[in-house]
């Protein structure tokens, strides 16, 4: 059930949140050890949450989403329980605080079941590069869930939990929703609180809701978007309900149709997926545009300068010196810090880290660092161009269903390209949307992205909702 | 060959907010160690930074008074290095968008007034410290300065001597303790100088090998250290040696410098736009509002108290130094208009110091008391002395003290009689034409009544007797 079906059952006092929960407890207990979808699942902590959260719903209290049980990824702070962000390095670290989206969720009164499985520092497609192991696709156990934010897309997917809160930097958020056939949305950059969120690149991450269907997305969007004072890139402004656009209908609407997404696509199940996709947004009285986004083709050399290069910094802060892993045996200062980073973090952590380092060096910092940026701008404004022609822009999320386990983790370049729908989107800052959209011959999900302008998520909310109302891609469940 | 000395200054200097740069925690020194910090200054995963409103005011205050452009848009950028005290392992500074720029201040040397460019003025968060246990291998880290507001203030390297350079920094400070934006205090590290050096033939138009001095926490030092390494370099190229850069270390104990890296050693500190911090915007109205609030500078003032008070420039120079002390001035001066009067009893002792236990009453009391006879001038200053220790108000003290003056013309005219009798030889060479031994024969009386004696009676009196010995 979804968020709001269940909203509905508490309301009218057919079940307890105690219930709920311990039913998606048992879900984990039967599923877990086959998905691995979560780092920390704690089933105390859950139902003294969902005791609370009855106890408000009886004192009339309630909200919305009170008592509905969400994973959050492992790279937002919860007071008090460990945050990994997956990662050797931070294996013990427990925050003193919460981040401003846990906060919001806990004044909701959700239950937090716990911590989901994500990419070492949400840095991978795949959740392979997670110190926890990877997590398996619901659909078939053999193939990756996509990253970095596959814990939170696999869980919603299996039933581990009923929404779920993700993180996008380049795809994170809008890949594994894809993989795992459940909808997810990366906002507006600036709309979502970033403050406790274990940065990865600061200027692309931002959080996002993963859920079962559109008006779930909806619904926790409303939570989770909002000014903090406490984050000096949040946007102060108005937020719209975003439930009130899911139902509003989508006659005479145009989506623009990228020249260069569709030229670079060759999977035959994910082209066939799309053309039905277009298919049934021009039954619902939607126009098309072909539009050109001339450079496309940049975006992923410039992502993988920015990110890194604001990772290599973001991260320096993992020396042992004060919190999470230490080295035990090391002579000197420095030797303690390059032991302990030696120890502590993954292969493509490092990987980036030196990447970043290297393009902000002196000497090198015109030709990547500066060049990236400008690249960035250069694609913000060919996006901003292509909005003036249409409302919303349809593109492919991945270029492929989903892959196999071990099938690109030693090929960082393969690896990086899964992402090349999703990067641009970042790079702008734009909302973006990831929505099932069909299967492939293989039975694994498929999907399309919808891509907004800025603060433009109303849009994206009306024509997802508009096609799930007539298409039941959203509602097939993965047999465990 | 003849060398001048090229000199550029970097000033460190601690603004004196209530709460670090950004984040809410406390300022205050001297707490216990780590307990002015949160989860933002200790740099814990997943924090963000908030830009303190005051710290930005006070920088833009600094700038206007250093006649600098205020950049209506400037940009954080993180310093990349790894050091226990810095525990982001990046400090967050300012690189090529500075708040401030192109700014000058004036400074006195001996051949009239200069100016000294300033480059730039930016904004930066200050280190935590280390503090090392002696017996063991061990170090622990305090970060209650962590993330405390500092200001650097970048000099163009157009200082020529120590001496300058010394000026410069007492411009710089009296600047910064009058905008009551930074304690100025040296010692406790609230401002910190770094100096960069070369030498050049005498006139030349290139610059030369510069080294960067270090660890120097007192105008002197700076002065020291600058002296002595301008004499190692022209030592150096000499004996045709080749200058290398480096930074070097200041030795307060053998006043010497000695290199601490090279630079192949100098850290590249990979500057990039910290991400967390939106571009800066300054508003031209908010400049214009500060503008309205900055106070008369030392300089402004000093002009001023020379022309209006007719004071000596020196004594001007003095009571200017510390805003407190001239505020005390101009106070006293309201209610005891012989301005010339005040300054010199104020020179005594023209400290905050000074000033810290009378009021301007009392130092207005003390001067009428003179003006209305009833002291002299001599024991004023005893007074002034004894009130600076006590704080007591002057007609206390002369009671007590039994100093009152003696206007007694009988009572002066016996020791006057006396003085006279006890110097036959000075009374026959006055005689004689030393009309000079008018002032001894006086100051014998002063002497001989303890100071008490009215000045201008003991004069008269000491002529009539000499007058009426010429018979």
């Amino acid at each position: 059930m979804t968020a709001f079906e269940l909203s509905r059952l508490l309301g009218a006092k057919k079940a307890s949140c105690v219930e709920i929960t311990r039913s998606v407890l048992d879900r984990i207990d039967a599923v877990e050890a086959k998905i691995n979808s979560y780092i920390t699942v704690d089933p105390e902590a859950a139902l003294q949450m969902a005791a609370k959260a009855d106890a408000k719903l009886a004192s009339g209290l309630g909200r919305r989403l009170t008592g509905i049980p969400i994973a959050v990824k492992d790279n937002m702070c919860v007071r008090g329980r460990r945050t990994t962000c997956a990662s050797k390095i931070l294996e013990n670290f427990i925050p003193p605080y919460d981040a401003t989206v846990v906060r919001l969720i806990k004044d909701e009164g959700m239950v937090i079941l716990g911590k989901a499985n994500m990419d070492e520092f949400a840095m991978g497609s795949s959740t392979e590069t997670s110190f926890w192991g990877t997590t398996r696709n619901p659909w078939n156990l053999e193939m990756i869930p996509g990253g970095s934010s596959g814990g939170s897309a696999a869980a919603v997917a299996a039933g581990e939990a009923i929404v779920a809160l993700g993180s996008d930097t380049g795809g994170s958020i809008r890949l594994p929703a894809c993989f795992c056939g459940v909808s997810g949305m990366k906002p507006t950059y600036g709309s979502v609180s970033r403050y406790g969120l274990v940065a990865y690149a600061s200027s692309l991450d931002q959080i996002g809701p993963i859920a079962r269907d559109v008006t779930d997305l909806a619904l926790l969007l409303n939570l989770v978007c909002g000014h903090d004072p406490a984050d000096s890139t949040s946007v102060p402004r108005e937020y719209p309900d975003f439930t009130s656009f899911l139902d509003k209908p989508i006659k005479g609407m145009t989506l623009g149709i990228p020249r260069e997404f569709f030229a670079q696509l060759q999977d035959r199940d994910v082209n066939r997926a799309l053309a039905e996709t277009r298919k049934v947004f021009e039954d619902l009285g939607a126009k098309f545009v072909e539009l050109s986004l001339p450079h496309l083709d940049y975006g992923i050399a410039a992502y993988y300068v920015i990110a890194p290069s604001e990772a290599s910094s973001n991260l320096a802060r993992y020396d042992g010196v004060k919190y999470g892993h230490r080295a035990t045996k090391f002579d000197g200062m420095i030797d303690m810090y390059s032991k302990t980073r030696a120890e502590g973090f993954g292969n493509e952590v490092k990987r980036r880290i030196m990447l970043g380092t290297y393009a902000l060096s002196s000497g090198y910092y015109d030709a990547y660092y500066l060049k990236a940026a400008k690249i960035r701008t250069l694609i913000t404004q060919d996006f901003k161009k292509a909005f003036e022609s249409c409302d919303a822009i349809l593109c492919p999320t991945a270029p492929t269903p989903p892959f196999k386990i071990g099938e690109k983790v030693d090929d960082p370049i393969q690896m990086y390209l899964t992402d090349v729908f999703t990067i641009p989107v970042n790079m702008a800052g734009l909302p973006g949307m990831a929505i099932p959209g069909g299967f492939s011959e293989q039975g694994l999900p498929i999907g399309f992205q919808l891509v907004g302008s800025h603060f433009e998520e109303g849009r994206l909310i009306q024509l997802s909702s508009a096609f799930q109302k007539i298409t039941d891609y959203h509602l097939k469940r993965p047999s465990l | 060959m003849d060398y001048e000395a090229v000199i550029g200054l970097e000033v460190h200097a601690q603004l004196l907010t209530d709460s670090k740069a950004f984040c809410s925690c406390t300022t205050r020194f001297g707490n216990e160690p780590n307990s002015n910090t949160c989860p933002i200054c200790q740099g814990m995963p997943g924090v963000l930074p908030v830009l303190n409103r005051k710290a930005l005011e006070f920088t833009v205050l600094m700038a206007i008074a250093c006649n600098c452009a205020i950049n209506e848009i400037s940009r954080f950028a993180r310093k990349n290095y790894y050091y226990p005290d810095l525990p982001k392992n990046y400090q967050i500074s300012q690189y090529e968008l500075p708040v401030s720029e192109h700014g000058w201040v004036e400074i006195e040397t001996a051949e009239g007034i200069r100016r000294i460019g300033i480059t730039r003025i930016h904004m930066e968060e200050d280190a935590g410290k280390l503090i090392h246990d002696e017996r063991k291998p061990l170090s622990y880290v305090d970060l209650n300065r962590t993330g405390v507001p500092l200001i650097e203030i970048v000099s163009e390297p157009e200082i020529r001597s120590p001496e300058e350079a010394s000026a410069y920094l007492r411009v710089l400070h009296a600047i910064l303790v009058y905008l009551r934006i930074c304690d100025g205090n040296m010692q406790e590290g609230s401002f910190r100088c770094d100096a960069n050096v070369s030498i050049r033939p005498r006139g030349a138009d290139y610059l030369g090998v510069k080294t960067e001095l270090k660890n120097m926490n007192s105008f002197r030092n700076v002065q020291r250290a600058l002296q002595y390494e301008i004499d190692r370099q022209t030592e150096v190229l000499t004996e045709k040696g080749k200058m290398i850069q480096e930074t070097r270390l200041f030795d307060p104990a053998t006043g010497t410098t000695a290199s601490m890296r090279g630079k192949e050693q100098a850290h590249d500190y990979r500057y990039f736009p910290d991400p967390d911090l939106l571009p800066l915007r300054v508003d031209p109205a908010l400049v214009e509002e500060l503008r309205g609030k900055l106070p008369e500078l030392p300089a402004e003032k000093k002009a001023r108290f020379i022309k209006q008070f007719e004071i000596p420039a020196y004594d001007a120079g003095v009571l200017t130094s510390s805003r407190p002390v001239a505020e005390f001035f101009e106070e006293v001066v309201g209610l005891y208009p012989v301005a010339k009067r005040v300054s010199n009893l104020l020179m005594i002792d023209p400290t905050e110091e000074g000033i810290s236990r009378v009021t301007p009453r009392q130092v207005a009391d003390l001067l009428k008391s003179v003006d209305d006879g009833i002291i002299s001038g001599t024991v004023a200053r005893t007074i002034y002395e004894e009130m600076r220790n006590s704080g007591s108000d002057p007609d206390v003290i002369i009671k007590e003290k039994g100093l009152i003056q003696v206007s007694d013309t009988a009572e002066l005219s016996r020791v006057v009689r006396q003085v006279l009798d006890d110097n036959p030889a000075e009374v026959e060479r006055f005689f004689a034409g030393k009309t000079k031994l008018m002032g001894f024969f006086v100051g014998q009386v002063m002497k001989a009544t303890k100071g008490k004696g009215n000045p201008a009676i003991v004069n008269k009196i000491v002529a009539e007797e000499l007058n009426k010995r010429s018979g």
